[in-house]
């Protein structure tokens, strides 16, 4: 048991344990600080697999900025806890097994898998950042142009709808 | 022995953080003493002078006083919230001193020890990360406390943070490209220039390889949005005394509130050593490095201070002034004398000294500011912070890459 | 060092809960973070090839996807609070009619 995959199932563990409790607790604002737990998670995962510059991308934009805004409109709404609505006994009882079992059945088919992927190696010092950085100035030169628009016509969107109606 | 060489790479970062939690403590304690003298003296009073000489036993006073007051628990909080956001300022503060160098790499006994806890290859990001996760201790503290203006000041004090991030990550993009590296130690390092001391650090931009330029632009975006990030004077509005009652940590009483606090000043002390590892030459001396009669300078200056102290103590009013202040300047000038004495140890802490140097000075002016300046309105803050920090700082991201490009050809 | 297939157990796994999140909160901004769980498990499935193969191709496509996230967190939450101002309601149940 190496040190690396110790720290794999510890962070595989607390991923794991913050997506169940992303789906079972019964206040959002609890919901998104499990998420933000699975984030983090995540990038420690991402860093044990060298991905360094990933790593802090995740923690600065998806756990530093995009859950700051569901923690904000949580706490502009004042969303408090969930309704318990039981429209359907059908969904319930089978719905979980069923979704489980699709995800068992992907599970199983991967570690069966015969094709012998590599392992990922944690690459050297800056070479992951400098690499990443030159292949999205030059290969992917036009969709990092595009999300710029992208990004520029969400901020648009995001202002006109939260203008109030004159 | 075989067991402690083979468990030291265990050992010494344990030992590491525990020396580092316990000067840092000791620091955010006595920095709310010169916090509280030096704003004193520029409102012409003379601020806590009975608890000890000179009011230096204040901080102990206060941290009995926390230990001793009630820690209630209001009514109808979201307890989980409560609970975390305090624990949650207080780590992400104090984690973030783990990548921070405090001096180069030195030969002890054999082995290099290096001056930081931790050093990675991205530790700017790191620094940058937790910076980011910073927001969430106000937001929660805001919104667990079931009290409309702690939400209010949390939100308000939060959307302040993340507006000023934006201009703060873009201040510093202008050191990366120059130093080539997101590595602190390597920013440190691109910035020492031998044959001109001080002109090689990146404010004045004249470093070793040539390809530097002068970041004074982005040191002042920098300087003024960490001033926002950390919540101080002039940006302190959301914890303002006279408004919103004291923001978002109004329902928290004694240790809660004493984390909120080491947290804050914990914060201060990472932005200073941030600006001066980036902008300032982190531990690298002013002096050009052939001038080695300046290595005597940390004695130059202990030991007339040592001798200060004691002639000081030895008019003191109290009894116990007059015993103190004496030891402490007998210490002092006894660690001065010893500098000059063994010139090893002396060029070991060369580092050291000018790096903590310089992070003092950086927080003096922060409380400097907290004396003499009014706090801005909170539409005024905001304003600032996205209709000119921000262009100015993407101006001179442009400029400094056009600059780089032009020399490196 | 760690198998690639652990990561993408892994992230079949986190992709499966965010699915079970999605069809069964009833809360539209719990929905919406099972998405982002969901988006998050194809990350981490990206970055684990991008490792393998030795290419830096999969993280490029990780930034682009996180962007991508921003932005549609950005729109939707804007939607998400202008429905639930005019039904006074989080529930995503709430909201089955097309006219309000």
């Amino acid at each position: 048991m190496t040190g690396a995959l110790v720290i794999f199932f510890a962070l595989a563990a607390l991923a794991v344990v913050g997506s169940i409790s992303l789906i079972v607790q019964r206040e959002p604002i609890h919901s998104a600080l499990s998420l933000i737990v699975v984030m983090v998670a995540l990038a420690g995962l991402y860093l044990l697999m060298g991905a360094e510059f990933v790593a802090a991308v995740q923690i600065i934009v998806y756990g530093g900025a995009i859950m700051v805004l569901f923690v904000f409109v949580i706490m502009l709404l004042n969303a408090g806890e969930e309704e318990r609505t039981n429209f359907s006994k059908l969904a319930t009882f089978a719905g979980i097994p069923l979704a489980l079992a699709v995800t068992g059945f992907i599970a199983a088919a991967i570690a069966h898998s015969s094709a012998s992927l590599p392992a990922p190696e944690p690459s050297g010092a800056l070479t992951s950042t400098k690499t990443l950085s030159m292949l999205l100035f030059s290969d992917f030169v036009y969709p990092f142009e595009l999300t710029s628009f992208l990004i520029l016509v969400a901020i648009l969107g995001a202002i006109v709808l939260a203008q109030r109606e004159n | 022995m075989s067991l402690l060489t083979q468990y030291a790479f265990l050992i010494v970062p344990i030992v590491k953080v525990a020396v580092l939690v316990l000067i840092v403590l000791t620091v955010d304690a006595y920095l709310t003493w010169i916090e509280r003298k030096v704003v004193a003296h520029i409102q012409s009073r003379w601020g806590p002078h009975r608890v000890g000489p000179h009011g230096l036993l204040q901080p102990l006073a206060d941290g009995v006083k926390f230990i001793f007051k009630e820690d209630p628990l209001p009514a109808n909080v979201d307890k989980v919230a409560y609970f975390l956001a305090p624990f949650l300022a207080l780590m992400l503060a104090l984690t973030s001193l783990a990548v921070i160098p405090f001096g180069p790499d030195i030969a002890v006994l054999g082995h290099r020890l290096t001056f930081s806890i931790a050093d990675v290859n991205i530790s700017l990001l790191v620094l940058f990360s937790i910076t980011a996760l910073a927001v969430y201790g106000v937001a929660l503290a805001g919104w667990a406390s079931n009290n409309k203006y702690s939400l209010l000041g949390g939100l308000r004090s939060s959307a302040q943070m993340i507006s000023y991030e934006l201009a703060l990550t873009l201040s510093v993009v202008g050191v990366l490209l120059v130093a080539g590296s997101f590595s602190l130690r390597e920013i440190i390092e691109h910035q020492a220039n031998g044959h001109l001391g001080l002109l090689g650090w990146n404010i004045f931009g004249f470093t070793k390889d040539g390809v530097g330029f002068t970041q004074i632009i982005g040191f002042f975006c920098f300087y003024i949005a960490a001033i926002a990030e950390t919540n101080r004077v002039p940006f302190d509005l959301p914890e303002a005394e006279s408004e919103l009652v004291a923001g978002f940590h109004t329902e928290y009483a004694s240790m809660k509130f004493a984390m909120f606090f080491i947290a804050e000043y914990t914060s201060m002390i990472t932005i200073s050593c941030l600006a001066t590892i980036l902008f300032f030459g982190g531990w690298l001396s002013p002096f050009p490095a052939s001038w080695t009669f300046t290595h005597y300078v940390p004695s130059l200056l202990l030991i007339p201070l040592g001798l200060w102290v004691i002639f000081d103590g030895m008019r003191y009013e109290t009894i116990f002034g007059r015993i103190v202040l004496p030891g402490v300047g007998t210490v002092l000038a006894a660690i001065g004398a010893g500098l000059i004495v063994f010139p090893v140890v002396n060029d070991a802490i060369q580092g050291v000294f000018w790096f903590l140097a310089k992070v003092f000075t950086f927080l003096f002016i922060y409380v400097w500011m907290r004396g003499t300046l009014p706090r801005f309105r909170y539409d005024q803050l905001m304003s600032f912070g996205w209709k000119f920090l921000l262009p100015v700082s993407i101006a001179n991201v442009v400029l400094t890459s056009a600059v780089v490009l032009w020399r490196m050809h | 060092m760690v198998p690639t297939n652990y990561y993408l157990i892994l992230s079949a796994i986190l992709f499966g809960l965010g699915i079970v999140g999605f069809v069964f909160k009833r809360n539209v901004i719990a929905i919406f973070m099972a998405i982002e769980l969901m988006l998050n498990a194809v990350n981490l499935a990206f970055v684990a090839f991008s490792q393998s193969f030795g290419k830096v191709d999969g993280e490029v496509f990780v930034l682009f996807v996180i962007v991508v996230a921003a932005a549609e967190a950005t729109v939707g939450l804007g939607i998400i609070i202008l429905t639930a101002r005019n039904r006074r309601s989080l529930n995503v149940e709430r909201v089955d009619l097309l006219k309000l």
